[in-house]
């Protein structure tokens, strides 16, 4: 059993939780509504994030056990269940990025704690920190082409890839999950920007902003 | 601008995903309570400033965030290979065929002419006045 203390993070009783994006949002007045839409946003509020780092070997056999999960392996790729609301990110040789449903985090934190035991890893909540911005649409990936340097033709960005990288001079993880539908994990500080951003960028498709 | 390869992400990047860090392969002395003033002076503070072939270490910051070589040509920018920490580079400046192909080497040639070789040597040097 690992000695590091773990906490939950997320309230248990019925105080309000805002997202990084509730501010931006309750600031307009009514939210962007196209009637044809190139575009849609969403936010995927209050998901579970962890950093997990280690080697990827033991990190595999935990991962398995607990999520019944491979690790990806491979740079760049991403793996989802069956059901798409749990995923695993390859963030670089020794370090992946867990998404599951809000609320799952802290129990699959301990699970994976006490699988790895005593071996060398570190596990990050990193919920708080940053959130998911949902962007679909057959416009979406000329939205992203205007914005970030990174090549997202599907030829170079299939579907089950993730990489992190600049979007409008901000670090953000880019993920496409689904055929016409991607992902960005954006950080809490630079939630507003990037979502104004977003917002600006596919004003000339139609945008539609959905709660 | 640059395209850097990763050599742990394996792809090839805009230059604005990552930052230099300056001259690789620096050793630390073995011993440091028993190093001169004027090694630990070295390892410290002087660097190499080479023309042509210069191995550097970079950092993905952006995508991976992990720390690898590359080797450039300080003349023409070009990089000649990129590889991970702890691994040796497989071109150098001693490499014959670097050296010829690059014309302006390192400052033993002596030339002063930036940028590239002078039509004849004798336009650097001393005449007698």
């Amino acid at each position: 059993m690992s000695d590091v203390q773990e906490f939950q993070t997320r309230p248990t009783d019925t105080s309000k939780a805002e997202s990084p994006l509730e501010w931006s949002l309750h600031e307009q007045k009514s939210l962007p509504h196209a009637s044809n839409p190139g575009v849609t946003l969403s936010e995927k509020p209050f998901l579970g994030q962890l950093i997990v780092r280690g080697g990827a070997i033991v990190l595999d056999e935990a991962v398995r056990e607990v999520m019944d999960m491979a690790l990806p392996a491979k740079p760049h790729a991403l793996v989802s269940d069956d059901s798409g609301e749990r995923s695993i990110q390859w963030l670089s040789p020794d370090e992946w990025l867990v998404i599951v449903p809000g609320g799952e985090e802290f129990e699959l934190e301990q699970k994976l704690r006490k699988s790895l035991g005593q071996s060398h890893f570190s596990i990050v909540n990193v919920s708080g920190g940053q959130t998911v911005l949902s962007l679909k649409g057959n416009r979406a990936r000329e939205v992203l082409m205007k914005s970030i340097s990174y090549d997202v033709h599907p030829q170079a960005f299939p579907v089950g890839k993730g990489v992190s990288t600049v979007f409008a001079k901000a670090t953000i993880i880019l993920r496409r999950p689904e055929e016409n539908g991607w992902e960005l994990v954006i950080r809490r500080s630079f939630a507003d920007y990037c979502y104004r951003w977003l917002l600006d960028a596919s004003r000339e498709y139609g945008v539609s902003v959905v709660r | 601008m640059f395209y850097i390869l990763c050599p742990y992400c394996k792809e090839h990047r805009e230059e604005e995903e990552f930052h230099p860090r300056g001259q690789a392969h620096l050793m630390r002395p073995e011993d440091p309570d028993n190093t001169t003033d004027e090694e630990w002076g070295d390892y410290l503070f002087f660097r190499d400033n080479p023309r042509g072939i210069h191995h550097e270490m970079w950092v993905h910051s952006v995508g991976c965030r992990k720390f690898f070589n590359i080797t450039r040509n300080t003349v023409t920018y070009e990089i000649l290979e990129t590889y991970p920490m702890g691994e040796q580079p497989t071109i150098t400046a001693d490499d014959p065929s670097v050296r010829h192909e690059q014309g302006a080497q390192v400052a033993d040639g002596g030339w002063q002419t930036v940028g590239a070789r002078p039509e004849n040597t004798a336009l650097n040097e001393e005449t007698s006045s």
